[in-house]
């Protein structure tokens, strides 16, 4: 990766003579490989995604341990007649509620993120900065402290609003409309302005601008935010946990906390948890490839394009 | 630039996020009442309201004139008066937060140094497996330490069988280090992420000219690469140990009992009990004064470096 050539120790005759023996030990390579680090980061890993493999593989347990083997099944996804992610209404309920408010989340969120990030982008003076003050706020601000916000709100203010899948749409669509906010208003910054003048004394109208130029533009960073949205919300907790109020309405990671923590774990939450790994690395593919299609032509690299659909 | 070009790039600019806000001027600042202003103005308005006697719901008071200080002598009784059970709750939360984040940075950095600097070709495969995480849902995550931890689960018969321990240890039987381990293990991929990026960005010109003029290995990096990755890391602690703060469900997941409660269960467990929501909206409301200033900073030194990056 670095440069080596001009940086190889070299060899002065004149210390060497000077330090007589001493040179003779055979010096460090500066450049070798540090396999310290690597073997630390392999560590890193293994501890990080090991115990995941594992709880994907209890979820094909054909018994009712979470932590003991008993042989393979398909028993908690379909095959159990009664308790199987299939066949279990509640179960079945809350992949249905998880999906539901991930596609009701993106559908409304992108757009609105898509118009803050050109708002803040054109906009002079404070709402422009405020805007954005915002939007950088919540991804260091405790969900814990936003959603009891939001229940407020849906409890005391905007009663009508009832607790459910409208309060936990709209608490999921406040939080996550700055993913495409940040990731658009960057894409804006990076293609530039001249586009869009070229367009406009070319006699383009303003919509005909935003449609024919601006949107083809910004396609890539819109479908990319698109995805992290998704991704987002099949794996939030905490708002749609404090804003649920009814078995029809527990999406999957509420499902999965509210059954384990009242001890009724069993491989049944695995499965659930599986499939949520599954939603979201089936969308981050598609995404990773989608976007790596759209940017076809482009100085970009695969790097770039993972680090965008993973949002950093 | 033409005066005319100039004028009709402000039109054509202005006009194409107007048409998709729908609206002239005003339209923004509502967006920016709803989503901001509104929720926590919420927050203020029952913390400073008060309880109705028969139902035990709270009763929000809008109008700062009629605000009553109930809730806050409540929450104050809490955690310093007659009833304190809040105090010893908060200085665990902040141990818990601050050894959580120190061991998080311990793993991250040397991670993340090593995949931005020196992973060559494989950068592309490490970048995989650092992200995956990310895209893992924290249920499935903690799901996964459940399973491992349990009384007859791997960890116990690996100790076991290597004669590390006699008996089988209750992991998740309200023991502080599987918590703290816990919140490590939850929030890490966010830090590295951003250790990483930062890492990556530093011109490896600098750190090549340290080598080149004698530093050695380790100097290099005191020397050169720390002091130019301490926004990183500054803005990395904030993304991890803020969110920490406020979570309540890894201890409610892996430990359960009163001896590891969080200040996160404590609002969590407020807003649940008909009476106690005023309260737990001063505990809300408390936590985020208290962190005000770091979410500023981090906000501040996020548009820096973008600045910086653009």
């Amino acid at each position: 990766m670095t440069t080596t050539g001009t940086a190889a120790p070299a060899e002065r005759p004149d210390t060497e003579t000077r330090n007589g023996l001493s040179r003779l030990r055979p010096q460090p390579n500066p450049w070798r490989h540090p396999w310290l680090l690597e073997g630390f980061t392999w560590l890193y890993l293994i501890w990080s995604l090991v115990p995941i493999g594992l709880a994907v593989l209890f979820s094909f347990n054909n018994g009712r341990s979470q932590s003991v083997w008993q042989g393979f099944s398909w028993r908690w996804y379909f095959a159990d007649p009664l308790n199987s992610v299939l066949h279990d209404p509640a179960l079945h309920a809350a992949v249905v509620q998880t999906v539901r408010l991930g596609v009701y989340t993106t559908v409304i969120a992108v757009p609105l993120g898509v118009a803050f990030a050109l708002g803040i982008n054109r906009w002079r003076g404070y709402t422009a900065s405020t805007f954005n003050f915002v939007m950088i706020l919540s991804f260091v601000i405790p969900e814990l402290i936003f959603g009891v916000a939001m229940f407020f709100v849906f409890t005391a203010l905007f009663t009508f609003v009832h607790l459910g899948t409208l309060a936990q749409t709209l608490g999921l669509i406040t939080w996550n409309v700055s993913w495409p906010a940040i990731i658009v208003q960057a894409r804006l910054v990076t293609i530039g302005k001249q586009y869009e003048e070229a367009a406009a004394d070319l006699g383009a109208t303003q919509l005909q601008t935003m449609r024919r130029v601006m949107l083809p533009l910004l396609a890539p960073a819109i479908f990319a935010s698109a995805v992290l949205v998704f991704s987002s919300v099949i794996d939030d907790f905490v708002i749609v946990d404090l804003l649920y109020s009814n078995a029809g309405n527990t999406p999957m990671s509420v499902y999965i906390y509210s059954q384990q923590r009242g001890g009724n774990g069993g491989p049944a939450l695995n499965a659930l948890g599986t499939i949520m790994l599954v939603m979201s690395f089936v969308i981050a593919l598609v995404g990773y490839f989608a976007y790596r299609w759209m940017t076809r032509g482009e100085r970009s690299d695969r790097k770039e394009a993972l680090s965008t659909i993973a949002g950093i | 630039m033409s005066a005319r070009g100039g004028a009709l790039r402000r039109r054509a600019s202005e006009g194409a996020a107007q048409a998709v806000l729908g609206g002239p001027g005003g339209a923004r600042h509502l967006w920016l009442a709803l989503l901001f202003i509104v929720p926590f103005y919420a927050i203020l308005a029952i913390a400073a309201g008060h309880v109705n006697q028969v139902f035990g719901y709270p009763v929000a008071v809008w109008n700062p004139l009629q605000w009553s200080a109930a809730n806050f002598t409540a929450a104050w009784r809490d955690v310093a008066g007659s009833t304190a059970f809040v105090g010893p709750i908060i200085v665990r939360t902040i141990v818990y937060v601050a050894v959580a984040s120190l061991l998080c940075l311990l793993i991250a950095y040397p991670a993340a140094y090593f995949v931005a600097r020196f992973s060559g070709r494989r950068k592309g495969l490490f970048l995989v497996l650092l992200i995956a995480p990310f895209w893992i849902s924290y249920m499935m995550r903690m799901l996964a330490w459940i399973d491992l931890l349990q009384t007859g689960g791997y960890l116990n018969r690996a100790l076991t069988f290597l004669h590390l321990v006699s008996q089988p240890v209750n992991w998740l039987g309200g023991l502080p280090a599987t918590v703290v381990l816990g919140l490590v293990y939850g929030y890490i991929p966010y830090l590295i992420l951003v250790l990483y990026a930062g890492l990556d960005r530093i011109d490896p010109a600098l750190i090549e000219a340290g080598r080149d003029l004698g530093l050695g290995r380790v100097r290099t990096f005191v020397r050169v690469t720390l002091p130019l990755s301490r926004q990183p890391i500054m803005t990395g602690m904030l993304i991890t140990a803020l969110p920490m703060l406020g979570d309540y469900f890894t201890n409610q997941l892996l430990s359960g009992t009163t001896g590891t409660t969080m200040l996160g269960n404590v609002i969590d467990d407020q807003l649940s009990t008909p009476g106690l929501q005023g309260e737990g909206a001063v505990f809300a409301l408390l936590l985020l004064l208290a962190l005000v200033v770091p979410m500023v900073y981090y906000v501040l030194a996020t548009n820096r470096s973008s600045r910086e990056a653009a």
